[in-house]
């Protein structure tokens, strides 16, 4: 997929300007609220109009100002799923469902209704009215209905900001396996730089009603970790797990790691906190910590005053962060061989 | 209670006028809520001032203004005089009278309906592939029929006891164009009639009651509707 905007909208004292290229399958827009993410939501979408511009998407004019072209939401093919799940109170489940795919030309219907009822493991919902659904219920039908309309790209408009964190995990996978699935590209919008690990492979970045150059998730975490509340996020997908003392103990490359909240079975992903992993110079004799593991500075990046220091631990990769006096004094420098120290606690299993 | 045939006759005609004139004026009365309500044009503000002009207006001025227009020379009247088509008069001059006095009634209550549905709704609707009409009749008509019966039904009371206006372009004529407050009115007037006033207004109260429980059922019945 490849989406060009070059669009101006004005709305009240809020100006828009956005003048980007993006290509790829899992395309991030992050941005605070007020950001204009929103906006350009509509404008992509074609329920709001920009004051001038174009937009392209796969080198079809959905818009443009200049050669007075102007495609209707209708006409674009492009599906959101909002931040509520936006079903329709006075339809059945089903008619929720298939709303889109009825107004689909039959050449476009590539999704069969029963293979992705299937995926979403909807089966189970039909019979339900809309009102008796929980929001990670209704969120999976709003995610079927999108896609069953069959669109040649999906708006997910911060999707997973009304659930819970647990529901949230549970809904990623389903967002991630209809676009695998069926091939249908999105475009992720939200706040949350953890999303956008989950979610995206590019992401641009949108400020005051401004886009910057296209970055990855990586990146992005790395330049938000000073300000982020919880730093850098490293999120280590682990799998059969051995009990341990009460700990669990999960395979992690040719190491171990020690972790409290672990599942007895199956796979599971964990977040941990750059700020969570303590370095040390040389090995120390005793430690509470219940991991400890010897690993290799391989890279270094400033943000804000912290120092970000990656780790490869046996090929693994690990971000920590530290102030700069820490690393001054550390003698830290790409190539220093360190020990990194982690409470079994400071793992947070996220699904 | 006492009624006699012209009584049945003005009953009769009250139902109809009211009944006609409601029918007849939701299509206009949706069609302009939506305007107001999901479009931007300019001049919007001077079509809310005047389609809320008749609900303050004196209705004896609305008759009055009918009367220019649909009398012999008004404009809408000459052409109708040509086509052979009387309305002054008629029971067709009483169900304009009672749709213009009652319109504001039921575009106010549409316009209630329609602007308690969520925008995210309808903008859903149309990145599913529904055409703007398609909008209209498959999300914003189910889901603004609270509104649409609460203003039907208001209408159509206001119409039950429209005066003023009626009186003025359809006159009091018993069997022709008299309806229940003609007649009240013409009882009125005469100090032996109270009792036959009185069987009217009784009459009046029966069908605004019975109006007002139609009203709270079928609300009932869509609450429930839309809980399920």
């Amino acid at each position: 997929m490849n989406l060009r905007i070059a669009v101006e909208k004005k709305q009240g004292s809020f100006l828009l300007q956005v003048n980007a290229e993006v290509s790829g399958e899992r395309i991030g827009i992050f941005g605070q609220s007020g950001s204009g993410k929103s906006t350009l939501v509509h404008l992509i979408s074609g329920l709001l109009q920009p004051d001038r511009g174009e937009i392209y998407l796969d080198d079809e004019c959905l818009f443009s100002s200049g050669k007075g072209v102007n495609l209707s939401p209708e006409r674009r093919r492009i599906a959101i799923v909002f931040q509520q799940a936006m079903l329709f109170p006075h339809l059945s489940v089903k008619a929720n469902l298939l709303y889109g795919y009825r107004r689909c030309r039959t050449e476009n219907r590539r999704i069969r209704p029963e293979t992705l009822i299937a995926l979403l493991k909807l089966e189970p919902l039909m019979k339900r009215g809309v009102h008796n659904l929980s929001g990670g219920e209704k969120q999976r039908v709003a995610l079927g209905r999108a896609v069953l309309a069959n669109p040649r790209l999906l708006l997910m408009d911060e999707p997973l900001s009304a659930l819970d964190d647990t529901l949230r995990f549970q809904i990623i996978p389903y967002l991630k396996s209809v676009s695998e699935e069926f091939g249908i590209p999105y475009l992720f919008i939200s706040h949350s730089i953890l999303e956008m690990q989950l979610m995206a492979d590019r992401i641009v970045v949108i400020s005051c009603g401004r886009m910057a150059e296209p970055t990855t998730p990586d990146q992005l975490a790395r330049n938000s970790m000073a300000q982020s509340p919880k730093g850098y996020l490293n999120l280590l997908h682990l799998s059969g797990p051995v009990q341990n003392n009460g700990l669990y103990a999960y395979p992690w490359g040719l190491n171990t790691l020690l972790i409290s909240d672990g599942e007895p079975t199956g796979s599971s992903l964990f977040e941990l906190s750059s700020r969570d992993i303590i370095l040390f110079k040389k090995h120390p004799d005793a430690i509470s910590a219940r991991n400890l593991l010897e690993c290799t500075v391989t890279e270094m990046f400033d943000s804000e005053g912290r120092v970000g220091i990656v780790l490869s631990v046996e090929g693994e990769k690990l971000v920590a962060e530290i102030v700069r006096s820490a690393a001054k004094e550390l003698e830290i420098r790409v190539g220093s061989t360190l020990f990194a120290a982690i409470k079994a606690s400071s793992f947070r299993k996220l699904a | 209670m006492m009624l006699i045939p012209e009584d049945i006759a003005a009953i009769w005609l009250s139902l109809k006028v009211a009944l006609t004139a409601t029918v007849l004026a939701l299509p206009f009365g949706f069609a302009l809520a939506w305007l107001i309500v999901f479009r931007q044009f300019r001049g919007k503000v001077v079509l809310e001032v005047l389609v809320n002009l008749p609900l303050t207006l004196p209705p004896v001025v609305i008759g009055f203004f009918l009367l220019l227009l649909l009398g012999k020379n008004g404009w809408i009247g000459k052409v109708l005089d040509a086509s052979g088509v009387p309305i002054i008069f008629t029971w067709k001059a009483a169900v304009i009278a009672s749709a213009t006095v009652g319109f504001p009634l039921l575009v106010r209550s549409i316009r209630l309906g329609m602007e308690s549905i969520d925008q995210q709704l309808i903008e859903a609707s149309r990145s599913l592939g529904a055409a703007w009409y398609d909008t209209v009749a498959t999300i914003i008509l189910p889901l603004s029929l609270r509104g649409i019966m609460a203003g039907s039904l208001l209408m159509f009371a206001r119409s039950l006891g429209e005066f003023g206006a009626t009186i003025i372009v359809a006159g009091n004529i018993p069997g022709i164009t008299q309806t229940i407050p003609l007649a009240i009115y013409d009882y009125a007037s005469s100090p032996s009639s109270v009792t036959m006033a009185l069987s009217l207004c009784l009459v009046s109260v029966l069908i605004s009651v019975v109006v007002l429980f139609v009203h709270e059922l079928l609300g009932k019945k869509l609450d429930r509707r839309s809980a399920l």
